[in-house]
C-alpha cells in the first residue's frame, strides 16, 4: 500500500543540490568531459548503450556523468530518454558478414581464413597495474601492418556448416516480436530471446554462463568466432522506398559451437548458440551466446532443470532497470505497510501471551487437566 | 523492406547518401561548406527519433531485435522542386539538414557534385578505413611450430 507523503520537499531539494555538489567533485579539477568518457571509458559507454539498449556514445557519456559512474543508474537514465524519442522504423538486420573486422578470433581451429586478428584486447595483457597511466603517458600510435585485412572475412561456422556438421540457423520470416512494443510473454521465440539478452545485465547473464559450464545445464561449448568491428546501419524509409545506409555501428559478435543434436534421420550435427552487441562487448556477447543455447534447451530435446534453461526465470530477471526499480523501492515509504505488519506481530504476541496465561491457570487447577 | 527492386538512379542516390551519412560532421561541413546557404523550403525540419536495429539468430538466420539507434532525419524542397532527404545516425540537426541540401543538389547535377562532395568525403573514409585495417592487420597472428627435439 503506498500513500502520499507530504512534506519533504525542501530535504529533497538540497539532498539534490547536494548530490549536484558531491557529483562535480573538487572543484581545482577540470570537470570530465562527454568527449573524454566516450573517447577514454569507451567500455562503459558500450556497457550503457548496450542494456539502455540505445546505440548513441554521446547520450551514453552524457548519462554516466550524470550517474556519477554508476552504470545501471546511467542505463535507466538511456531507457528514460529513449522513451521521449518517436520510433521512425526498423532497419535492415545487420549483415556481420561486411564487418569491417577489428578483432577476430576463433578457439576451434588455430588456421582460419583471414587469419585470428587478435585486436585491442586485454587477453595476454599481465593485468599489473600499470603506474605509467597515473600520470600522463602518451602510448606510442599502433603498428601498421603492410596491408589491409581482407574484406570479405569468412565465418568459421559457415565453414563447418558447408560439411553438414553445423546446424542452419532457422530462416522464419515472421516479423520478430519486439520487447519495446509488446511486454514478455511465455513461451518466448529465440527471438524475443535474443532481445531480451541483448539488453539484459551483464553480470546476470555471466553468472548463468558461468553456472552452465560448472554443470547446470551443460552445453559443451567452444568460442567458435568472435569478431569485434564496423557494421553499416540500413533503413528503408517510407517517402524513399529504397534503402540506404544511415551510419555505421561498433558491435561485438560471438558464435558459439556446441554439442550435439541428431535424430533417427538426421546425422549428428553440432548446434550453436549467438551473442551480439552493440560497441566492444566480448564479456556480454560471449555469455548472451552461452545461455541462448542454454534457452534451447527444449526445442533441442534436452532436459530441463538448470536456471539457465529455464526461460521463464531467466528473461523475467535479466533486465536491470527492472531488477533495481523493484529492489530499491523498498527505500522508499512503506510506513503504512509496515505499521500494519507492527499491528499483525503484536496481536500474534499478545495471543500467545493470553494462551500462555490459560495454560500457566489450567496446570493451577489439575482437575480442569484431567 | 524495399517494396521493389531499386532503380539505377536509386542506387546512385543511396550511394552518395550513404556517403553523407557516413562522414563525420566536420568533413561533411568542410566540402559542403559552399553549398550550405542554398536556398530551400523545408518540408521537415530536422527530427531525432529512434531506428530499432536488428541482429540475425546464428548471425545469418532470421531477424531479431537487437537495440535502437538515435536518427536524425530532415526534408527540404529546392527553389526548382527538387526534394532532398536525409536519414542519418546521431542527433545531428545541422548534419542531416546538410545531408538533404546535398542530396536535392546532387539529383540536380550529379556529375559536378559528386566530384566536389562525394568524392573527396569517400577519399577520407575509405583512408580512415584503411588504416584501422592495416592497424588490425598488425595484430594477426603468425603461427609457427617450435621443434620439438631432434631424435
Amino acid at each position: 500500500m503506498y500513500v502520499a507523503v507530504k512534506g519533504g520537499e525542501q530535504a529533497i531539494d538540497a539532498a539534490h543540490r547536494l548530490l549536484d555538489e558531491e557529483r562535480r567533485g573538487d572543484r581545482s579539477v577540470p570537470s570530465v568531459t562527454l568527449e573524454q568518457i566516450a573517447g577514454q571509458l569507451t567500455l562503459a559507454v558500450d556497457r550503457v548503450m548496450n542494456e539502455g539498449s540505445l546505440y548513441d556514445r554521446e547520450l551514453a557519456a552524457l548519462a554516466i556523468k550524470q550517474a556519477r559512474g554508476d552504470l545501471i543508474e546511467a542505463i535507466f537514465l538511456i531507457r528514460a530518454a529513449r522513451t521521449t524519442l518517436a520510433r521512425f522504423g526498423y532497419a535492415e538486420p545487420l549483415d556481420t558478414r561486411a564487418m569491417r573486422v577489428k578483432r577476430r578470433v576463433s578457439a576451434a581451429f588455430k588456421d582460419i581464413p583471414g587469419g585470428q586478428i587478435l585486436g585491442p584486447t586485454f587477453d595476454y595483457t599481465h593485468r599489473l597495474l600499470d603506474f605509467s597511466l597515473a600520470g600522463d603517458y602518451e602510448p606510442p600510435e599502433a603498428a601498421r601492418a603492410p596491408g589491409a585485412l581482407r574484406s570479405d572475412m569468412p565465418r568459421v561456422l559457415e565453414m563447418l556448416g558447408s560439411e553438414g556438421l553445423m546446424e542452419q540457423p532457422s530462416q522464419e520470416a515472421r516479423e520478430p516480436a519486439d520487447l519495446t512494443q509488446d511486454p514478455l510473454d511465455f513461451p518466448a521465440g529465440r527471438d524475443l530471446r535474443l532481445q531480451n539478452l541483448a539488453r539484459g545485465d551483464e553480470g546476470f547473464l555471466l553468472a548463468l554462463a558461468y553456472s552452465t559450464q560448472r554443470g547446470y545445464g551443460r552445453t559443451h561449448p567452444f568460442a567458435g568466432e568472435i569478431r569485434l568491428g564496423t557494421v553499416e546501419v540500413s533503413f528503408t524509409p517510407e517517402e524513399l522506398g529504397f534503402p540506404i545506409v544511415i551510419g555505421a555501428i561498433a558491435v561485438t559478435e560471438c558464435e558459439m559451437i556446441n554439442q550435439f543434436k541428431g535424430s533417427a534421420t538426421v546425422k549428428p550435427q553440432f548446434t550453436r548458440g549467438y551473442g551480439l552487441g552493440f560497441g566492444q562487448c566480448e564479456r556480454k556477447a560471449m555469455s548472451m551466446a552461452l545461455v541462448d543455447r542454454a534457452l534451447r534447451a527444449g526445442e533441442l530435446g534436452e532436459e530441463r532443470g538448470a536456471p539457465a534453461q529455464d526461460e521463464e526465470f531467466v528473461l523475467s530477471h535479466s533486465d536491470n532497470v527492472q531488477a533495481t526499480g523493484f529492489v530499491e523501492h523498498l527505500k522508499l515509504p512503506h510506513y503504512v505497510d509496515f505499521q500494519s505488519e507492527l499491528v499483525l506481530l503484536r496481536r500474534l504476541r499478545a495471543g500467545t501471551e493470553a494462551a500462555k496465561h490459560r495454560l500457566e491457570a489450567a496446570k493451577d487447577r489439575p482437575e480442569a487437566a484431567e | 523492406m524495399p517494396s521493389h527492386a531499386p532503380t539505377s538512379g536509386e542506387t546512385a542516390r543511396a550511394a552518395w547518401m550513404r556517403i553523407l551519412a557516413l562522414s563525420a560532421w566536420g568533413d561533411l561541413e568542410a566540402c559542403a561548406k559552399d553549398y550550405t546557404d542554398t536556398a530551400h523550403d523545408v518540408l521537415r525540419p530536422p527530427e531525432t527519433g529512434l531506428v530499432m536495429l536488428r541482429g540475425r539468430m546464428g548471425a545469418s538466420g532470421a531477424a531479431f531485435n537487437l537495440g535502437e539507434a538515435t536518427v536524425t532525419r530532415c526534408a527540404v524542397r529546392l527553389g526548382d522542386g527538387t526534394e532532398g532527404h536525409a536519414y542519418v545516425m546521431g542527433r545531428s540537426a545541422a548534419h542531416a539538414k546538410l545531408a538533404a541540401i546535398c542530396d536535392a543538389l546532387l539529383q540536380r547535377d550529379a556529375q559536378r557534385l559528386s566530384e566536389t562532395i562525394i568524392a573527396p568525403l569517400a577519399a577520407k573514409l575509405d583512408a580512415e578505413q584503411a588504416e584501422a585495417s592495416t592497424k588490425a592487420a598488425a595484430t594477426k597472428v603468425d603461427f609457427f611450430t617450435m621443434v620439438r627435439g631432434d631424435d
